[in-house]
């Protein structure tokens, strides 16, 4: 009896969860659906499926590409998610490793100024950061990868500083009785040790370089859109006259990379996202 | 390693990290809290002026004053729903269904997509369902504010499911075997057991929505964009205004933006203060 009772309950709390999945889902699948309806429908009926007169097939994607120069955008985009990655693992595990094994005031004062720079909110410092970055000619598309540096090395630093302290010295002095210097001793041994941390704080800097809008949009101006800088010139610029159709169609190319790389990496994502918790 | 090898070593391992960070954060920075007190269009024409743009920022209009009080109430609504609707989902995750890993790997995914895209997202499928009574999102504050409830908690919940989740599963088995031996009936288990063992949960997702709700910018400019009538416009996005829309108010656009800062900072700090002495408790 009490065991029918429990199986009864556990059914109830999955045909729950069910409708609450789809209910999740819904908001992405009504993008999907609208990508491939004719743009005069996406406002007026934007919940009917799209079939008949009111599909148009691949239609939207090839107009949304091509007509605003949004491939040009994702390719942009693209670069500077992965050099900006690479950049900020490359320099700011090296800083951390320094700030670690040479213990002093300096590097004690420049850890807390790192950490510090993890609260200062975007705007306080958006305005001058885009003077200084005109002012020394960083505002393209390799300079901005630099300005990604600066940005992400706070969280960085904070991060990889947390584990290096874990990481046992004698391995080091092993390397550096065997001929290395401190640049073949990180490379060679303590790097390849940080492997789960730098995974994790690539992740988080990948979403956020991908999804950023303002810092690309201040620093790269509206010739040299980025994917998210793209979608909102495009619903911001043309009242009235913006193509709901090939806009849907830039929302759901700005979206399946993350999907991809979310089914991908599922495992890393959801330890390294709440890792970053950390971040106020 | 010899300390002082290592520190030869300085122009390689730390000043490329430490020129970007300062030319782009620690410059800036202190040039921002310079200019607040400055009257300028263009950063080299600027004019002390004291304290002026700081009273400005708060009495020549409504503006600012209306952001945070529609940003502080935002706030605290998302802190209530996103903490009930994600710790209920937690502990309809931690009972052994089938299917848990899809269940969280899809309440999850909203979390990493953008701002703008969600906000974007959302406007369609808002405007979708309000054009049914023949208005869209614009047409009063209350949509507006409901609107970003909504998706901020789309975003949100599945985010602190998951760290509820990891609390949950560190409560020891045996400890909830007891008090069902001794006859404690569910909701006892609940709020006598589960809530307390999870406070620390509990108070890393307060300040996480609390920072996340605050600081809120793509997904409040790309879903209502202030309107109507800039009564939808969040602190980030006043400030972002001020400095772009007005000519000649970029002093009190930083003004505004260190204000910003300091209240944020003041809120890190309490987070600070506080995880630290429950730390010490246990």
């Amino acid at each position: 009896m009490i065991e029918r009772h429990k199986n009864l309950y556990t059914s109830i709390i999955f045909g729950l969860l069910c409708v609450l999945a789809a209910l999740f889902l819904v908001p992405i699948a009504l993008v999907f659906i609208n990508s491939f309806k004719s743009r005069l429908y996406v406002s007026s009926a934007p919940f009917a499926l799209p079939f008949g007169e009111m599909g148009v097939g691949l239609e939207n994607y090839i107009n949304g590409l091509t007509a605003s120069g949004f491939l040009l955008s994702f390719c942009r985009s693209v670069f500077i998610s992965v050099a900006g990655v690479l950049l900020i693992i490359v320099c700011t595990s090296m800083t951390a490793w320094y700030i670690v094994r040479v213990k002093g005031k300096l590097t004690q004062g420049l850890y807390y100024l790192f950490v510090f720079s993890m609260i200062v909110p975007f705007q306080m410092v958006m305005y001058t950061m885009a003077f200084v970055v005109n002012r020394m000619h960083f505002d393209n598309v390799v300079g901005i990868v630099f300005v990604y540096l600066g940005f992400g090395a706070g969280l960085a630093v904070f991060m990889f500083t947390g584990f290096i302290k874990s990481v046992p010295l004698e391995i080091e002095e092993a390397a550096s009785i065997d001929g290395c210097n401190p640049l073949q001793t990180f490379f060679i041994v303590v790097f390849p040790m940080l492997k789960s941390t730098a995974i994790t704080i690539s992740i988080l800097n990948a979403m956020w370089i991908w999804n950023d809008y303002l810092l690309p949009y201040l620093v790269l101006g509206t010739q040299k859109k980025t994917v998210p800088v793209a979608i909102q010139l495009a619903m911001q610029g043309a009242y009235g006259a913006t193509d709901y159709g090939g806009f849907m169609a830039m929302l759901v190319l700005a979206i399946i990379p993350i999907i991809i790389f979310y089914i991908a990496s599922q495992k890393y994502i959801i330890k390294g996202v709440i890792a970053g918790a950390v971040k106020g | 390693m010899e300390k002082n090898v290592i520190k030869k070593y300085f122009p390689i391992f730390v000043l490329p990290t430490l020129l970007a960070f300062t030319a782009f954060f620690i410059v800036p920075f202190l040039m921002g809290i310079g200019l607040s007190f400055t009257k300028f269009t263009v950063i080299t024409n600027a004019k002390f002026v004291g304290f002026d743009n700081y009273i400005k920022a708060f009495t020549s209009d409504n503006e600012f004053l209306h952001a945070l009080g529609f940003t502080s109430l935002f706030t605290v609504v998302s802190i209530i729903t996103v903490n009930v609707f994600s710790f209920a989902l937690a502990l309809l995750l931690t009972r052994g269904i089938k299917g848990t890993n899809v269940f969280r790997s899809v309440f999850f995914m909203p979390n990493l997509i953008g701002g703008i895209v969600l906000g974007y997202i959302w406007n369609l499928l808002i405007n979708g369902v309000l054009s049914k009574f023949d208005v869209d999102i614009t047409f009063s504050a209350k949509y507006g504010f409901w609107g970003l409830v909504i998706l901020t908690n789309w975003q949100l919940i599945g985010y602190m499911m998951v760290i509820y989740i990891a609390g949950l599963q560190n409560i020891p088995g045996d400890l909830i075997e007891a008090a069902s031996i001794d006859g404690a009936s569910p909701m006892t288990v609940l709020f006598k057991i589960k809530l307390p063992m999870v406070m620390p949960s509990i108070t890393i997702c307060t300040f996480l929505t609390l920072t996340n709700s605050f600081k809120m910018f793509d997904q409040n400019l790309a879903l209502t964009a202030g309107a109507p009538e800039r009564t939808t416009e969040m602190l980030a996005l006043n400030i972002y205004n001020t400095f772009y829309g007005r000519i000649g108010w970029q002093g009190v656009g930083q003004a505004k933006a260190v204000v910003f800062f300091l209240i944020v900072a003041l809120i890190a700090y309490i987070q600070l203060r506080l995880t630290n002495k429950k730390e010490v408790e246990q």
